[in-house]
């Protein structure tokens, strides 16, 4: 199912400078991702998981090396580059849903099309084809707090989902829900990569989590252990 | 548009949050509403101050002073001098031929405002204030048309009589009539109450000039004489031929012209003693805006932070806790222009006329204008104090997305 590579990263090093101390995070890493893949990615508390998406989307840059994402160099983009480039490629996906409470399900799941040129009823139609895709049309206009954490997530799936992003990143997604609950939002995850081809990569604490992707990769003081998923 | 759609969404957001902050919003909303009322209520009363002495003059009447005199009262004109103003060119005169020409006394005299009556009503014991008294003779009430007996009727010449504004009257106690008023060792017995266009003239006491005269022991002399134009060039006429007389030390402007300089003068101290004291108070509701906006910053910074994951612009941020800061900074400015203007618009208060002393009765008016510079006011203070915060929120890491709410 998988194909041509969607991102790649060279040589990709990453440092924090926190006073007079420098953090060296990685160090030449290299890592490539196909299209259509679906990657777990495990490792011990402050190895670098979150810091890993956060260069895969384009919220922070690297310190040295290049990223590649179906092409093209995205480490090279200005701040505002970036943001139009994480609007059309990256749809996020966080531990802690991150909706608007003060907004309607339907209004959180449209956010990312305001950054489009669709007119009011072309994103009327897509937030409902997003909302029944999660199974949550009829939960249109219920606010963030009337809903069960499973649902809010699924919300927030379909606020990633909206703009019809290549690559879907998820930090934790099932890291504040019960198993049963975790186990359909995994399933609905994997439907994604399987029938509408979404490239994920998902961070993890939970060898469960990680069974529904096709691969897990280890990172451990800034370096990847690949073990293929035995099924 | 999708900039505009942008805004619209994150101003949306913050400003539906506003509830979740909602004693400190609260408190912003009064602060600032504070602000607002003092600011109003002094420009109010400037306003109205200044509408009155506006509305006294006309520009068809002449003021005539002894020259660099400045006001009625530092004033003196001599009986000589007033008959040579009756000769003058561009002076109007009346059906008979007689010139419209009113020499006029200007005396201090003084009165109790009915706020400063005694419990017991002994008006002796009672705090006095200055009050007009202008001498003046039938001339004088010919040369003001607009003048309206409204209750009793005119002095009777040779009498002890007084007229009295319809203002004062209202503001001042014993001025009824029927009543008698003590003026040096004399007793006067009020007569007539008049109104004359809401003016000035409506704070003055009026009596006949000899019986002024004979009161202050000053025969033959008079503070200023009055002259009705005949024309839109009178003025310069009447204004050449005195400067070209010796005997006519006299400076000539029309009546508008010197009510409205009286006006701005003391309007402008009420402004300058309104402006510091509600701009102090400003920084106090400056302080509690920021506060209150550095903390909505904080409360949102994870929905920003998502926000700007998404893709949207640290521009709509700051943009949308700006806005939020001046709904909020508006929301006081329009509770303190109604508080304002239920409070004290149309009230009447009494205040020394700049530069002669005397009170002037005027009502506070609460114009558009200065509504006006009571939300400018508001906006700007929500202004400044929603600008650092909104920079603030321009810059929240994208990294606050993590984490726990
Ligand atoms: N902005 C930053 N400034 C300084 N140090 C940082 C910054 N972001 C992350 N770090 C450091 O980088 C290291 C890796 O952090 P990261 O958040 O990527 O870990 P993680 O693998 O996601 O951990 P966890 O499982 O606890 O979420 C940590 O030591 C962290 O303190
Ligand atoms: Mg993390």
């Amino acid at each position: 199912m998988t194909g041509q590579t969607l991102i790649h990263l060279q040589d990709v090093s990453k440092r924090f400078v926190k006073g007079r101390d420098t953090i060296t995070i990685f160090d030449h890493l290299g890592l490539t991702i196909p299209a259509g893949d679906f990657v777990a990615v495990m490792g011990p508390s402050g190895s670098g998981k979150t810091t890993l998406l956060n260069l895969l989307g384009g919220i922070d840059q690297p310190t040295g090396g290049s990223i590649t994402f179906d092409g093209g160099r995205v480490d090279t983009l200005t701040e505002g580059q970036l943001a139009r480039w994480r609007a059309h490629n990256v749809g996020f996906i966080f531990q802690f849903y991150n909706l608007m409470p003060t907004l309607t399900a339907a209004r959180n799941v449209e956010l990312p099309l305001l950054l489009t040129s669709f007119g009011r009823a072309e994103r009327k139609r897509r937030v409902e084809a997003a909302l029944s895709l999660v199974g949550l049309a009829e939960r249109a206009n219920h606010y963030p707090r009337e809903m069960s954490g499973g649902q809010q997530q699924r919300v927030a799936i379909a606020r990633a989902l909206i703009s019809d992003p290549k690559l879907l990143l998820c930090d934790e997604p099932t890291g504040d829900l019960d198993r049963t609950t975790a186990d359909e939002i995994l399933s609905m995850l994997r439907l994604l990569n399987q029938e509408m081809g979404k490239t994920i990569v998902m961070v993890t604490h939970d060898p469960e989590a990680a069974k529904y992707a096709r691969r897990t990769l280890h990172l451990d003081k800034g370096r990847f252990t690949e073990r293929e998923l035995v099924a | 548009m999708r900039v505009f759609n942008e805004i619209a969404v994150v101003t949306t957001i913050c400003i539906k949050s506003i509830p979740q902050r909602f004693w400190a919003s609260l408190s912003t909303v009064v602060a600032v509403g504070l602000v607002v009322t003092v600011l109003l209520a002094f420009l109010a009363m400037a306003a109205g101050f200044q509408q009155t002495l506006r509305g006294t003059g006309t520009k068809d009447m002449a003021i005539l002073m002894r020259a660099g005199s400045q006001a009625e009262l530092n004033s003196g004109v001599t009986r000589d001098q007033a008959r040579l103003i009756e000769e003058a060119p561009g002076v109007m005169k009346d059906a008979d031929g007689k010139p419209l020409v009113s020499p006029e006394l200007y005396v201090i005299v003084d009165g109790v405002k009915k706020t400063a009556v005694p419990a017991d009503g002994n008006l002796k014991k009672a705090p006095r204030s200055n009050l007009t008294l202008r001498g003046l003779g039938p001339v004088g009430i010919a040369v003001r048309p607009g003048l309206k007996i409204v209750e009793g009727r005119a002095f009777n010449p040779g009498t002890n009589e007084l007229m009295v504004g319809r203002a004062l009257q209202k503001d001042f106690a014993g001025l009824n009539v029927g009543d008698t008023v003590k003026l040096g060792n004399s007793d006067w017995l009020v007569v007539g109450a008049f109104e004359l266009g809401g003016s000035v003239f409506e704070s003055e006491l009026w009596a006949d000039t000899p019986e002024v005269q004979d009161l202050f022991h000053r025969q033959n002399v008079f503070q200023s004489i009055r002259a009705r134009l005949t024309g839109p060039d009178a003025l310069k006429a009447l204004s050449d031929y005195a400067t070209n007389d010796p005997q006519l030390k006299l400076d000539v402007t029309t009546e508008a012209e010197y009510y409205a300089q009286q006006a701005s003068r003391t309007s402008d101290l009420i402004q300058k003693l309104g402006w510091p004291l509600a701009i102090a108070m400003a920084f106090g509701a400056l302080a509690g805006a920021l506060n209150t906006m550095y903390s909505s910053v904080a409360a949102r910074a994870q929905e920003i932070a998502t926000l700007r994951c998404i893709g949207f612009s640290g521009t709509s941020s700051f943009i949308g806790t700006l806005l939020e800061s001046l709904v909020l900074a508006l929301v006081g400015g329009i509770v303190g222009t109604l508080i304002t203007w239920v409070a004290v618009d149309g009230l009447t208060g009494s205040t020394l006329a700049g530069s002669t002393f005397s009170q002037v009765v005027f009502t506070f008016h609460l114009t558009p204008a200065v509504a006006l510079q009571g939300i400018i006011m508001a906006l700007i203070v929500g202004l400044v104090g929603g600008v650092f915060p909104a920079w603030r929120a321009a810059r929240v890491p994208i990294a606050e997305a993590y984490g726990s709410p």
